[in-house]
This record gives structure tokens, C-alpha cells and sequence, in this order.
């Protein structure tokens, strides 16, 4: 709860920086800001309060609190990463307020009860993300890739509410709990509105993460914004998209899986095949990463066509978000800084690991925990997807999973083979700031930390 | 039933408006066309909204309204911006000119 107000209160602390002339603090605010909301979380994990707050809108509780940590240490690594990119624009308070506003959006997710906590959480993470996608004004990539987010955001938003407005018309309320109610005593005899309400949210919360055959804005907007919101929008927005998802279908339309298991077995199984034989033959980094972050939602998505409600399928999507976000951090990290000169290919990374050996060998890390390598953290964030899959129906959708994983290892390891066995024309290290050393270093050493002992997260929802 | 026209009735309308609505989206070509028929789709979700929350006698659902208009009206703000940002640099707000990302 007390995160929440210290998130927005840090954004609109840091949009009258400008007035009041303390821009230089803004940085360290923001930090200490962010350590200040992981320590209260830490607080209220250890007395959860699991009552709904503000007229059952939200509630605060183990579930919402964990995912909430993973968002904001996403975020204290995504800002220390990003500091240095802002320092060379020019309203450097504006992008930090707006990013701070989204990271509202996203606490909220985490805790939404109320069909209109959950539109509003997703509006307010989205729409200061149209700006930032868009926030390189002088370039035309930049502008296009704004405009086809908004456009399918919104497009996206019109389905969702939609969706929202037939729930409603069904069973009189917006609280996902007397839906649930709702379901519980109809007895699967429900309006067929009803189902096309459930279809409509499934589709319009698959758009928001970019999952086949909804994810053809993905790699443009991907591609087209500066790296770091690109960072930002592959890891926090990603996490707070699914665990909104885990609260709307496996707790609220857990009781008719029915409906809608099959549809997203289906946008799984293209997920699969489509993100990764599309991510194999690219040659742009970014738009690989887009993709390769198209898979990992599809592994997501998995726990949740699972539907087990059990510790194990919660800590599993915990423990993946983790695992992802992490890594891709520091993928794009070290892709930002390759990249300054504005080559974004795979060939720009061709002799890294002579010119900068630590670098390249952590950015190796994080490619092995993508493609899910064991010892990395990737390695478990699968295994424990699968496990949660075994029990269920879909034992083919797990064998094209681990298919396509090996079509994954493919395209990760391109990337390590250009840093580690091709050369390039100069052996002068590439440009790193002293802050993105550390961000990079940070995170590989947290993604094998979690890879050799998996119980430090898992170990949250053990009883 | 709401003064005697039954509650199928407008949901058939709003759904109408509604795919209007999204297939203008996916098949125009002018951007502020495509601002339109999303405005088109957020207003048929008002309509459908509204006729239930007579429906069931419930006020909920007329808050909801609010709630979608003001978002509405934030998302068309940061929109225009984003489009004139657009026209700035080519001069034209033609969809088909935005197809620079490619591999």
C-alpha cells in the first residue's frame, strides 16, 4: 500500500523539480525513493493485510506484494541503467516523472480488485509509455513506433472495456470477487455474452503482452523506441501485464477455464512458433529481443493455461518474471551501450569479449538465462513452468515448448559466438559509464545467485 | 427491457458501433480517422455501459462511463501530440508513410 503512494508521490515530486530547481537531487531521490518502497513492502509482507482497501478497489496482499517487489527492484536497476541516457536529453525530470507514473500504473496491477482499478492501472502504465516511446522527437522511427503503440493500445483498451461492459451486463458488478461469486453459484449455465465478454479481455490482455497473433506491434514499437524504454517496456510493463492476467483468469474466470483454456493454448502454441523462428532469422538485436520476449510471454502464459492454484504455479510465474526481467536488463544494458553509435545489428557485437571481457562475459550470463541454460536462473524459470504444465492436458504444447526452446538456443547463442569467436576491425573497449558497469554486473551476479538457490524465491509461498 | 425496447436491442447497436468502429481502425489510412473509430469503439462501450447500468438498476456502471471518458480524452491528447510530432517530420499524417521499421 505504502508503495503505491511513494511511487506517485516520487512522480509528481519529480515533475516540480523543474520549478523548484532541484534537479540535480531528482536521481538520488528517486533511488532512495524506490529502496524506501521495496523496505515498506518487506514491512507489510511480514503482516500482510488481506483486506480490501478504498471501497474493495484494492487489495494489498502476499500475491500483490511480492509481484510489486519484482517490478520495483526492476525498476531501481531500470533507473540506475537509464540515468546516464537522460542525462543527455534535455528535460531529463520530464521522462523520470513520466516512467515514475507508469511504475504507478503497474503497482496498481499488481493489486487491483476492481474492473476499474485494473483499466485504470492499465491506462495509467500505458499512456506515459506512448509518450516515451515517442520521446525522440527529431527521429521518424521514434515517432512511428509512439503512434503504433497508442493505435494498438488503445485498440487493445476498446476490446478490454468491452469485454468489461458484457462481464457487467452478466452479473451486475465490477468486483472480481462477486464475479467469482457469480460463477460459483450459476453453475456454468451463464449468458453468452458472458463467454464473449471472457474471449474479448483474453484477447485485449494478450495484446497488452504482445502474444501471437496479437504481437505485430511488438518488434516495430520495440524496434523504434530509445533502448532504455525498450527496457522498460520488456520487463515492468511485461510483469505487471501478467500478473494482472494471473488475477483476472485463474482467480476471477478460474471457475470456466473451460472457455477460454482452449483459445490460449492455441495463441501459445502460435506464440511459440511464430516468436522464435521469427527471432532466428533476425539480424537487428533489439528486434530479436522483441521477439525473444514474445516466447518468454508465451512460457508465461503457460502457468496460467495450467490453472492449478497452488503455491508452486504462483512462485513459478514469480520466479520467471524475476529470472526475465533481470536479464533482460542487463541484455539491454550492454546492447545500449554497443549501440551508441546507432548500428543495432549482431555484428556490432562482433569481438566484445576482447575489448570488454567482464562485459561480454555477463551479457553471455544473461543470453544462457535467456535461452534457459541450467545454472542460470533462466534454467529453473523453466523447469518450473513445466512442472506446473505436467499434470495438465496439453503434454503436446510442452513438447512444442521445449522444441522451440532449442530454436531459442539458436539465436542466443548467435549473439555470444559474435562476442566471443568473431573479430572486429578495432580492440578499443566500447564506452561504458561507471553506473551501467554496475547495473550489468549487479543483475548477472543476482540471475546466478537465484539460479544456484532457487528457494530464495520459491521459498516465499512455500507454506 | 428499458422503455420498452429490449436490452438485446442495445446490445446489437453497440456492437454494431463497436466493429464500425475496429474495422476502421485496421482499414483506414488517415490517422485521424483512426482516432475517430476508436473514439467510435470506447462510446459504443459508454452506450452498452449505460443501458446495462439501467438495466440493473445500478449506478456502478454510469461511474464506469466517467471513468472511460476521461481516459478517453488523455489518450486523444498524448495522441494528437504524437501526430503532430508526426506531420512535423514528413509532413503528412498518411499511415501508409509509417512503415520505416522493418528488419
Amino acid at each position: 500500500m505504502l508503495s503505491l503512494f511513494i511511487v506517485s508521490g516520487l512522480g509528481v515530486l519529480a515533475m516540480i523539480a523543474e520549478i523548484f530547481k532541484f534537479k540535480k537531487y531528482v536521481f538520488p531521490i528517486v533511488l532512495g525513493g524506490l529502496i524506501g518502497a521495496l523496505v515498506s513492502i518487506y514491512m507489510e509482507w511480514q503482516h500482510p493485510a488481506s483486506y480490501p482497501l478504498f471501497d474493495n478497489m484494492i487489495v494489498f496482499d502476499r500475491l500483490a506484494l511480492a509481484f510489486s517487489g519484482v517490478i520495483l527492484i526492476t525498476a531501481f536497476f531500470w533507473f540506475i541503467f537509464a540515468n546516464d541516457y537522460f542525462e543527455e536529453e534535455s528535460n531529463v525530470v520530464d521522462h523520470t516523472a513520466l516512467v515514475l507514473f507508469a511504475l504507478t500504473g503497474a503497482l496498481m496491477l499488481t493489486a487491483y480488485r476492481n474492473m476499474t482499478t485494473l483499466f485504470l492501472g492499465i491506462e495509467i502504465m500505458s499512456i506515459p509509455l506512448y509518450v516515451l516511446a515517442a520521446s525522440k522527437k527529431r527521429y521518424l522511427a521514434s515517432n512511428e513506433a509512439g503512434f503504433k503503440y497508442l493505435i494498438m493500445g488503445s485498440f487493445a483498451s476498446g476490446f478490454l472495456l468491452f469485454g468489461i461492459a458484457l462481464i457487467y451486463g452478466a452479473t451486475g458488478s465490477f468486483d472480481s470477487e462477486e464475479i467469482r461469486q457469480y460463477l460459483a453459484n450459476s453453475k456454468g449455465s451463464v449468458p453468452s455474452f458472458f463467454i464473449a465478454g471472457v474471449v474479448m479481455m483474453l484477447v485485449a490482455m494478450c495484446f497488452k503482452v504482445s502474444a501471437a497473433p496479437f504481437h505485430f506491434w511488438a518488434p516495430d514499437v520495440y524496434q523504434g523506441s530509445p533502448t532504455v524504454i525498450t527496457a522498460l517496456m520488456s520487463t515492468i510493463v511485461k510483469t505487471a501485464a501478467f500478473i494482472a492476467i494471473i488475477k483476472l483468469f485463474m482467480i476471477g474466470f478460474g471457475a470456466m477455464s473451460g472457455v477460454w483454456a482452449g483459445v490460449l493454448a492455441v495463441i501459445i502454441a502460435l506464440s511459440l512458433i511464430i516468436a522464435n523462428f521469427s527471432a532466428a532469422v533476425q539480424s537487428n538485436v533489439k528486434r530479436m529481443l522483441a521477439y525473444s520476449s514474445i516466447s518468454h510471454t508465451a512460457f508465461m502464459l503457460m502457468v496460467v493455461l495450467a490453472n492449478v492454484r497452488t503455491n508452486a504455479s504462483v512462485s513459478a510465474i514469480l520466479y520467471y518474471s524475476l529470472a526475465y526481467s533481470l536479464g533482460s536488463i542487463a541484455a539491454f544494458t550492454v546492447l545500449y551501450n554497443v549501440s551508441r553509435k546507432g548500428d543495432e545489428s549482431i555484428d556490432s557485437f562482433n569481438g566484445l569479449a576482447k575489448r570488454n571481457p567482464l562485459l561480454a562475459a555477463c551479457m553471455a550470463v544473461a543470453m544462457l538465462s535467456l535461452a534457459g541454460i541450467p545454472i542460470t536462473s533462466g534454467f529453473f524459470a523453466k523447469y518450473f513452468v513445466f512442472t506446473t504444465m505436467i499434470g495438465t492436458s496439453y503434454k503436446w504444447l510442452l513438447i512444442l515448448a521445449v522444441i522451440t526452446s532449442a530454436v531459442g538456443v539458436y539465436y542466443y547463442f548467435k549473439l555470444i559466438i559474435a562476442m566471443y569467436f568473431k573479430t572486429s576491425e578495432t580492440n578499443e573497449p566500447v564506452f561504458f559509464e561507471t553506473s551501467n558497469k554496475v547495473v550489468v554486473v549487479l543483475t548477472t551476479l543476482i540471475t546466478l545467485v537465484i539460479g544456484f538457490l532457487p528457494d530464495l524465491i520459491t521459498g516465499l509461498f512455500a507454506y | 427491457m428499458i422503455n420498452g425496447i429490449s436490452i438485446n436491442m442495445y446490445m446489437v447497436l453497440s456492437a454494431i458501433l463497436f466493429i464500425i468502429g475496429a474495422v476502421g481502425v485496421m482499414a483506414r489510412r488517415n490517422s485521424i480517422i483512426i482516432f475517430m473509430c476508436i473514439e467510435l469503439m470506447l462510446n459504443a462501450v459508454n452506450l452498452l455501459l449505460v443501458s446495462f447500468s439501467t438495466l440493473h438498476n445500478d449506478p456502478k456502471g454510469q461511474v464506469f462511463v466517467f471513468f472511460i471518458m476521461a481516459v478517453a480524452a488523455a489518450e486523444v491528447a498524448v495522441g494528437l501530440a504524437i501526430l503532430s510530432m508526426v506531420y512535423r517530420n514528413v509532413k503528412s499524417i498518411d499511415t501508409n508513410l509509417m512503415s520505416n521499421l522493418k528488419n
